[in-house]
């Protein structure tokens, strides 16, 4: 039942997934998207959503969407590969850059880069959202349960959890 | 862990173990994005690092590609123990949530069907857009504030390709960042 050939591929992918996920992985999840439910069809557009809603209510890094699309395609195994074959590459530069860091931090070329990647990533992290809104927002009342967490979470300091919290007693109620 | 706060707020050591556990934490509390847990953990109860080391670490986390917290426990880990001290704060911050996800993937697998359980997964989502649409409005104000016509340009673009026309996030990345980047470069001469 589990897929080997899918659970290489997939890590293969992941290695060079992280290099262009500028401002976090959020900024990826289209591409992660477009290559395992649009090319690959490894997973439904359902349990992508599903997986990509588990990974943000859960505690810890929002990388973990990775760790659950690699649990589908080669269980346990597949879960630590995946989620290793995404940060290492990463994890390695930072590594290696750590100590020349404070070197460039100055440097105009360093401001200029990071102010070029600012508007890049918003514009990344709201293709995110419209993919996954597509997908999750099918009734009225998810979409605004989507309104009312974005306030809560754009306007207060109220912890998004709670957000999460009463999203899903709504959804276990049979509102949503 | 003793509650009274020392005369001179200097920055401690924390040991191998410290830096494991103090990750864990951080993991095990941050619910929708772990980096503002991050800076109440290491700056204000452990004290690990003052605010501006913090923040000199945060941006070059954000600025690397990658998932910024794994280069923020990367960073920080480097600065009190070097590699060791790394892979050390890497698996405290990896090690609780995965396994979780392994618990969350083995049960999805089983029970995805089940109705009620389906339709609190409806719920989740819809609360995990609104997470991420607040996440966007954050980055994109500073946009609007400073009316950066070419910022608000290049963030659209973006987003046309990528969320319109579906282009392979390393085609738009790696054309449009190194225009962006120069445009940015030469308005900033």
């Amino acid at each position: 039942m589990k897929d080997d050939s899918a659970l290489s591929a997939f890590l293969v992918q992941l290695v060079f997934l992280a290099f262009v996920s500028i401002g976090g992985i959020n900024a990826a999840v289209p591409e992660l998207h477009r290559q395992v439910v649009d090319i690959n069809r490894w997973l439904s557009e359902q349990q992508f959503t599903d997986f990509f809603a588990i990974a943000n209510a859960a505690p810890g890094p929002n990388l973990l969407i990775v760790t659950l699309i690699g649990y589908q395609l080669g269980g346990a195994v597949g879960a630590l590969t995946a989620t290793a074959a995404l940060c290492t590459p990463t994890c390695l530069l930072t590594y290696f850059i750590a100590h020349a860091w404070e070197r460039f931090k100055d440097a105009p070329l360093r401001i200029a880069i990071q102010a070029g990647l600012v508007p890049v990533t918003v514009g990344l992290v709201a293709a995110t959202a419209y993919l996954i809104a597509r997908a999750a927002d099918q009734s009225l009342a998810a979409v605004a349960i989507s309104a009312a967490t974005a306030a809560l979470a754009y306007f207060t300091r109220i912890h998004p959890l709670w957000a999460f919290a009463a999203a899903a007693a709504l959804g276990f109620a049979g509102l949503v | 862990m003793s509650e009274s706060p020392p005369a001179i707020a200097k920055p401690l050591v924390p040991t191998l173990s410290e830096l494991f556990f103090g990750f864990l934490a951080i993991a095990a509390t941050g619910f929708g994005g772990v980096l503002p847990w991050a800076q109440i953990v290491l700056v204000e109860k452990r004290r690990w690092l003052t605010g501006e080391q913090f923040a000199d670490d945060l941006a070059l986390a954000q600025f690397l590609p990658g998932p910024n917290i794994m280069n923020l426990s990367i960073l920080i880990g480097v600065r009190f123990h070097g590699p060791l001290g790394a892979i050390v704060c890497a698996l405290g911050l990896l090690g609780v949530p995965v396994a979780l996800m392994i618990v969350c993937g083995a049960l999805y697998s089983r029970y995805s069907d089940v109705s009620w359980l389906r339709s609190g997964l409806l719920g989740l989502s819809a609360a995990a857009v609104g997470l991420l649409i607040s996440m966007a409005a954050k980055l994109a104000l500073p946009l609007l504030r400073g009316r950066r016509i070419p910022a608000l340009a290049f963030a659209l673009i973006a987003f046309v390709a990528v969320a319109l026309l579906r282009l392979p996030l390393y085609w738009v990345v790696l054309s449009l960042a190194p225009v962006s980047v120069a445009v940015f470069w030469w308005r900033g001469r």
